[in-house]
């Protein structure tokens, strides 16, 4: 069948079941939008008011859904705004597909208007880079970029198009071909052929192995880390953490892997892990991490981290082991498919004493009572009053660290937070994207004074596609996790982090259609949350809050896990 | 147990198996500076299979650090196999031309007696200057650049060191390692 180039670009996304798109148009990538508008019945299009809050928002969207996301932007300053996005979903394997449109092929090489080498950009933070030159090309590159970005260990891939490829008077051959029987087809087929690829089966006699080492452990822990949260292995998860009956420590990314209030769970671990977890790693003698990669947030000093313990790691990806801390056995393989293996081949075990050792030291996390607003107590009333499966999308800084200490999260997707690349800006736009992916959720973003200035402008994405998002701004009038690291470790000299200045965030709520209430006390904050509950519309709940206020614990970077600076 | 690496810094030649699209040499060598070291030498060229190039890279580093890099360059979709070769176990060479200073007759004999000696050929004469081109390891040619220096050298250039294994073994063999890689590489 004889089809326009566009129209093949609009049909591989009908292929891959996408349904939603995030973007902002430009003149390169005219033609793509025009075609658009002849599938808006199919593909729903938001419009953000920034390319880096689409995204955001595409990458929200992926880690909500477990679906792959999809972002577009014009050529120059549209491909570039996008790279913080790129890099936020790389850093967290977050599958996305970025689609961009560059100048004609003659003007490419001339520093054209708006042309930029995005693909050569964007090489270091993605899976996989094309530059379309040939329209012909555009259903195989289409199928291969999708993926690539969703299978193995997930990530972001960006497609460039040349303007002319996606001239309207370009036709190309096109056959519909759904997206689970593309993966052996075409040039998925040739890509894996090349690559030799067998399906990813973990090696059995690695698996005898690690169950050998379990039977001689007494004092096991889990880490629980951002693959099995990608891979969609929680149930696996719990069942052999049940099994084992030892207690299992969370990482940022892993949050929702594993319920944080199961009895088992001791909380985070690492700079701002419970006291329970980092304990537990320096006292366990074995130490069995899935789909964790070890960084310096949670490792913190490679050399000291567990040192004592027999340290085996479960990943996806080969090129983790021995990353970062060095392993003493290492299995191969999706989180899910590998804890399935481990569950048919251990047995039942009891490790009471060393449970009842570690997880008392979990302190029970309850509000103190006082009379200015404090962190736990807006937190412990979001929790109270939003159903418990509410989506929490975090930017990044000290309320990041005090929602994910807070909120206890059951499934994958609830939580959207940029844990490897650190974003400020990241959660408004997950909170979009999550929104678009769940309708029926509830979306609470939280984020500090300093964060949501950086993308508040997407709350007239907000107001347009009447998200009735609930985003709670931690206003303590200054960039609290920097003034925390300045407090403690370079002697109260606060440079640069006072934000003693506008907007007023109601307002600002108010200028952009949305509503929204400034609050200073417990009880202003119950009211507030529960008008946002029934808003139907955005709602910005302005906490005023003290600006020396902590996070504890903290270890400081570098430190032994256990060298508590603040208890 | 835990693997154990080597902490000393010494020469590694990493060989690579990569398809020939653009910019697939940018992309591993972006990973070398990304690490923040420095290439010693990188050749490139046609391998056995058409669409296929070889690419043999010399860098000074520890074997930690040239562990993860290899690992990382697995990664890469374009990658198809990487090597770690070692001196021992594999045959390092490299084909240099070096333009010599030649005003005499003398200094011309002694010139082409140097090159006797290291089995290398005079490939160019005029009345000022002699070539030599020299095929052997990266040492060799490091010698009789030293010794080629009193006549006063022009211009130089090296190939870069290429090596292949000894013995039976291959960059095609199939190996644990190279499978656990190819999950890795995220497709399929």
């Amino acid at each position: 069948m004889k089809i326009r180039a566009t129209q093949a670009i609009m049909e591989c996304l009908l292929e891959q079941e996408v349904d939603t798109v995030f973007g902002y148009p430009g003149g390169t990538i005219l033609n793509v939008y025009d075609e658009l508008y002849n599938y808006k019945d199919k593909i729903k299009h938001i419009l953000t008011a920034h390319e880096q809050g689409a995204s955001h928002a595409a990458d929200g969207y992926a880690r909500s859904t477990g679906k792959v996301g999809v972002c577009f932007a014009t050529s120059g300053p549209g491909a570039t705004n996008l790279t913080t996005g790129i890099a936020t979903a790389y850093m967290d394997s977050s599958p996305v597909v970025f689609i961009t449109c560059n100048v004609t092929e003659p003007l490419l090489g001339k520093d054209s208007f708006q042309e930029v080498d995005i693909t050569g950009i964007a090489m270091p933070i993605t899976k996989a880079t094309y530059l379309v030159r040939d329209a012909q090309s555009i259903p195989g590159i289409m199928r291969q970029a999708f993926a690539v970005a969703a299978t193995g260990r997930p990530g972001p891939v960006l497609i460039d198009f040349l303007k002319n490829v996606t001239n309207p008077t370009e036709m190309i051959d096109y056959e519909f071909i759904p997206w689970y029987e593309n993966r052996t087809w075409g040039s998925v087929r040739e890509l894996s052929e090349s690559h030799g690829l067998k399906a990813p089966e973990p090696d059995h006699e690695d698996i005898d192995i690690l169950a050998e080492m379990i039977a001689q452990s007494q004092r096991p822990l889990l880490i629980c880390g951002g693959g099995v949260v990608r891979g969609r292995a929680d149930k696996e998860f719990r069942a052999f953490a049940e099994k084992l009956d030892a207690p299992v420590a969370i990482t940022l990314m892993g949050g929702g892997g594993f319920p944080g209030a199961h009895p088992l769970s001791t909380g985070m671990v690492g700079m701002h892990g419970s006291r329970a977890s980092n304990l537990a790693c320096n006292e366990c003698d074995l130490l069995i991490a899935v789909g964790c990669r070890f960084s310096d947030r949670v490792a913190l000093n490679p050399k000291t981290f567990a040192k004592q313990a027999k340290i085996v790691h479960i990943d996806i990806d080969r090129a983790e082991i021995d990353k970062n801390v060095l392993t003493d056995h290492h299995i191969v393989g999706s989180a899910r498919r590998v804890l399935e293996l481990l569950n048919e081949r251990i047995g039942q075990y009891d490790h009471t004493d060393w449970k009842e050792h570690i997880i008392p030291l979990r302190q029970p996390q309850v509000a103190e009572a006082s009379e200015t607003l404090t962190p736990k107590q807006v937190l412990e009333t979001i929790r109270r009053l939003a159903p418990q499966d509410t989506i929490v999308a975090t930017d990044v800084g000290q309320h990041q660290m005090w929602s994910i200490q807070y909120f206890h999260f059951d499934y994958p997707g609830q939580l959207l937070t940029s844990g490897g690349f650190g974003t400020m800006g990241f959660g408004l736009g997950a909170a979009i994207g999550a929104k678009c992916g769940n309708p029926d959720k509830v979306v609470v973003h939280t984020t500090g004074d300093g964060c949501f200035r950086m993308n508040c402008h997407e709350l007239a994405t907000v107001e347009h596609y009447g998200l009735p998002i609930i985003t709670v701004v931690f206003n303590n009038g200054t960039l609290g996790m920097v003034r925390q690291w300045q407090n403690l470790i370079y002697k109260k000299r606060f440079s640069e982090t006072t934000l003693d200045r506008g907007p007023d965030f109601v307002k600002l709520a108010e200028a952009y259609g949305l509503r929204g209430k400034r609050v200073t006390n417990l009880q202003e904050m119950e009211e507030a949350m529960e008008e946002a509950l029934c808003a139907g519309c955005g709602y910005v709940i302005d906490c005023v809050l003290d600006m020396d206020e902590m996070v504890r614990p903290m270890v400081p970077g570098g430190g032994n896990i256990t060298d508590f600076l603040l208890k | 147990m835990k693997r154990e690496f080597d902490s000393a810094k010494k020469l590694y030649t990493l060989s690579l198996l990569v398809k020939d699209i653009p910019g697939v040499v940018s992309q591993v060598s972006r990973l070398f500076s990304r690490k923040g070291y420095n290439i010693e030498s990188i050749a490139s060229g046609a391998s056995k299979e058409p669409g296929v190039t070889r690419i043999t890279i010399v860098i000074r580093g520890d074997e930690l650090m040239i562990d993860q890099i290899a690992a990382q360059c697995r990664k890469l979709l374009p990658v198809i196999a990487v090597k770690v070769l070692d001196n021992e176990s594999s045959i390092q060479r490299e084909f240099a031309l070096i333009k010599v200073k030649a005003k005499d007759l003398n200094t011309r004999s002694e010139i082409i007696q140097i090159a006797d000696i290291f089995r290398a050929n005079v490939i160019d004469v005029s009345r000022q200057t002699l070539t030599v081109a020299v095929f052997g390891g990266s040492d060799k040619t490091t010698a009789i650049l030293d010794l080629l220096k009193e006549f006063g050298i022009l211009e130089v250039v090296r190939t870069g060191t290429i090596a292949i294994e000894r013995g039976r073994s291959t960059i095609y063999d199939e190996t644990k390692l190279k499978e656990e890689y190819n999950y890795g590489k995220n497709v399929l």
